[in-house]
């Protein structure tokens, strides 16, 4: 049908050079996007970073004597709001914004000018959230359960809400993309058991951020009603009930963990194999456990409401298929283990990252197992040992592999390699930073710490000065980060087409790829992970043959 | 939002267009990404994905639908008596009559997608036009309603959600009513739609269908239950 429609004419000259402007404006192409999605993404990080530093600062004293409690609550829910949906979200989108055409051999996404649109709906929206703080940022955390929400600061509230679903539909759109040009615009030889798995990620992402974003704008459009027009949907006073804003909510919120995680899981089977010189373990169970836990993460989200008066068989159901997700999320933690194991591991920074992933994220992978558990959960539930958990997932989880993606495409997307060192001084103190701050968490959780208050016993002071000194380390670690991000674009050493010898599309290309991606066709030599794998089956014939000679010789 | 879907047709088939009106550089790029397709063969043309693209967006419409649909199933299997008491009767004949007319407007739409498949584009202009009206008459309808009715947005629960749930799908109603008319623009140009290309009068119809099942869902949910 497009052919038809396609018009013969010459063909324009190639290899017109990306200007530095492109990337300030409405640009189409695939990997501007994604470039602006992880720069953008990188500067609200540095906002809710230093929201966070600035909570662990209030926290290294038990009295609220740095900021009032009042602020406080304001940066506790922009920390949170930021961190997930201005760096996460964002940050995986930028990936698969430059990596997916790359992967699977196309030109571009499959629309682009919508794929624009998107990108520039998540700064509008996030430059609107951070002006919140004008007339009153909001105080409800990221969760903003009404009545509290209804209850604290209007226009604050709903300009979180209306940045959340300008936010929402910028991801949607994204989805739309990614869903529609990882399964119609593979390059003809590559079914989809040849795609690269962080495609595969993405292709669980999507789907998940399809089904499950637009509850979110659902349970916004009727919070918005409640807090502006003074509706009672959510509000028990007028025959409300909040807690289906908190069904509402979780059916996006749960989901949304495994948004923020699947595209690092995807990124992190890429790395691996490449720096381990191995070729992935279990290509298919990898790519199915995507899929495995983008089903049951949409039928887990009532574990956060055990202590919501849920009833008994709701919660023994949750419980169940939330420790269900343990399966396909073990899956791939022992294929990555087995992946590297024996392998001949290069420990750059981009692998380190890597296997630091690993060991923190098995730690939030337990600790999940724990507060799955409905008895324990009524224990801990809103204390110290959640924010632990959950920290563990999203920041040793999602950043590391964020980082490790980072350190590794960062030579195809600029043409310059990193510098090792500095990558390794940010990853010793961001590991050590990361356990310092989290670990006594856990602790002060089970000692009855709550969370989101700015206030607390003189008893928990010794661990929270702990996790203070933790926090301030990777506020640290990440002056080397960006030095070695801003200066390598100039300074760094060139990088050539493919640093890594990585067997993926993306490295056939030249670094930066030029703007119609590939020179000519690219063509697929081997599987995605194909590593250490001698092709060559005469020589070991020749082997054996000659030691039938030898024993024949010496008979 | 649906609109940022259709614009690319304007890429391929006016290109002419496109290239008189000293278009941007992306415009341009997007345009050479099609041309190079043809110039090198298969690499970088790729079949039609509009379509593909528009289910999976409405995909994630029924989803916003579904979450408001379930918040009012809780609400009302949760309460002892629905609708609370105090609500006014509901008159069914007008908003009976509404909804034959907007259940109507799909099959006489779909005589005008019959139509520019056998290359009759005043056919298409004729029955889009129809449609158009009858969505419009919907709307007209519906607002009636509202200013007859004799409870108001914040009376109870039942007519919170009555007015967001018909607002909500009034305006997909007129998003509709608005690709209905940008059809019927576009097809003011002869050429512009043919047998071969019309996937903005796909495009606008499939939206149109969508539209009238929701509120086929709404009007059970709302009106009869």
């Amino acid at each position: 049908m497009t052919t038809a429609e396609v018009t013969k004419t010459q063909p324009t000259p190639h290899h017109k050079e990306r200007k530095l402007i492109d990337y300030f404006t409405f640009n189409t192409d695939h990997k501007v996007i994604g470039i602006q999605y992880l720069v953008v993404s990188f500067i609200f990080a540095a906002f809710g970073g230093s929201f966070a530093e600035v909570l662990r600062t209030e926290l290294s004293t038990p009295n609220p004597d740095f900021v009032t409690p009042d602020l406080y609550n304001q940066f506790l829910t922009m920390h949170g709001t930021v961190m997930i949906f201005l760096w996460i979200v964002p940050a995986g989108a930028g990936f698969a914004n430059y990596l997916i055409p790359l992967m699977i051999g196309a030109e571009d996404m499959a629309f682009p000018r919508l794929n624009a649109v998107a990108f520039w709906m998540f700064p509008i929206g996030g430059i609107l959230l951070l002006m919140s703080f004008a007339v009153g940022a909001p105080q409800a955390g990221w969760t903003s359960y009404p009545p509290l929400s209804l209850m604290t600061g209007k226009w604050g509230q709903e300009i979180w809400i209306l940045s959340l679903l300008g936010g929402g539909t910028s991801s949607i759109l994204g989805a739309i993309n990614f869903l529609t040009t990882i399964l119609k615009m593979r390059m003809p030889d590559m079914d989809i058991h040849s795609m690269p798995l962080f495609c595969w990620a993405m292709l669980a992402t999507s789907t998940l951020i399809l089904l499950s974003t637009p509850v979110l704008a659902a349970a916004l459009i009727l919070l918005s009603f409640d807090l502006l027009a003074g509706t009672h949907f959510f509000n028990p006073t007028g025959g409300g009930d909040p807690v289906v804003y908190q069904h509402l909510f979780w059916f996006y919120s749960h989901p949304a963990v495994y948004i923020m995680i699947l595209p690092f899981f995807g990124i992190i089977s890429e790395v691996l194999p490449v720096h381990a010189r191995k070729p992935i373990f279990g290509y298919r169970a990898i790519a199915y456990s995507s899929l495995a836990i983008c089903f049951l993460g949409l039928i887990v989200w009532a574990h956060h409401m055990f202590t919501s008066g849920t009833p008994g068989w709701l919660r023994m159901f949750f419980m169940a298929a939330t420790m269900l997700i343990a399966v396909p999320t073990g899956v791939k933690v022992f294929s990555w283990c087995a992946t590297i194991w024996g392998g001949k591991l290069s420990l750059n920074s981009s692998m380190l990252f890597a296997i630091g992933f690993l060991s923190s994220f098995l730690i939030g992978g337990i600790t999940g197992i724990m507060v799955a558990s409905v008895p324990f959960d009524i224990h801990v539930h809103d204390t110290y040992f959640v924010v632990g958990h959950f920290h563990y997932v999203l920041f040793g989880g999602s950043v590391l592999g964020l980082f490790a993606g980072i350190y590794h495409w960062y030579p195809k997307m600029t043409g310059r390699m990193m510098n090792e060192t500095l990558g390794r001084i940010h990853f010793i103190l961001t590991f050590v930073g990361l356990n310092l701050t989290f670990m006594p968490m856990h602790e002060l959780g089970l000692m009855g710490m709550n969370r989101r208050v700015a206030l607390y016993d003189p008893q928990f002071q010794g661990l929270n000065q702990l996790s203070t000194i933790g926090a301030y380390m990777m506020g640290i670690a990440a002056l080397p980060f960006a030095l070695n991000f801003i200066m390598s674009v100039f300074n760094g050493e060139k990088a050539g087409r493919n640093p890594w010898r990585a067997l993926t599309l993306e490295w056939q290309t030249s670094s930066p790829p030029i703007i119609e991606n590939f020179e000519e066709a690219p063509i697929l030599w081997a599987k995605p992970y194909d590593y250490g794998i001698d092709t060559e089956e005469l020589e070991e014939e020749s082997v054996s043959e000659l030691l039938a000679e030898v024993s024949a010789e010496s008979k | 939002m649906v609109g940022f879907l259709v614009p690319p047709l304007r890429l391929k088939i006016g290109k002419k267009e496109v290239m008189q009106s000293s278009a941007i550089d992306e415009a341009k790029l997007a345009l050479d990404y099609h041309q190079d397709g043809s110039a090198n063969g298969h690499h970088g043309v790729h079949q039609d994905l509009r379509m593909f693209g528009m289910v999976t967006f409405l995909i994630a419409e029924s989803a916003i639908f579904l979450g408001l649909f379930t918040a009012y199933l809780i609400f009302r299997s949760t309460s002892q008596v629905w609708p609370p008491e105090g609500t006014p009767e509901r008159e069914l004949l007008l908003p009976g009559i509404n909804s034959i007319i907007l259940i109507a407007s799909s099959f006489v739409m779909h005589q005008g997608q019959s139509a520019i498949r056998k290359n009759d584009v005043s056919g298409l202009k004729l029955w889009f036009g129809l449609t158009a009206l009858m969505g419009i008459i919907f709307l007209v309808g519906q607002g009636y309603e509202y200013f007859h009715l004799e409870f108001g947005l914040k009376t109870n629960l039942f007519a919170s959600f009555f007015y967001v749930l018909t607002g909500f799908h009034g305006l997909h109603v007129t998003l509709g009513l608005l690709l209905i008319l940008a059809v019927l623009w576009r097809s003011r140009k002869s050429g512009h739609y043919s047998s071969q290309s019309h996937f903005g009068v796909e495009a606008a119809e499939l939206y149109w269908h969508f539209v009238d099942v929701v509120w086929v869902i709404l009007f059970i949910l709302v009106y009869l239950l």
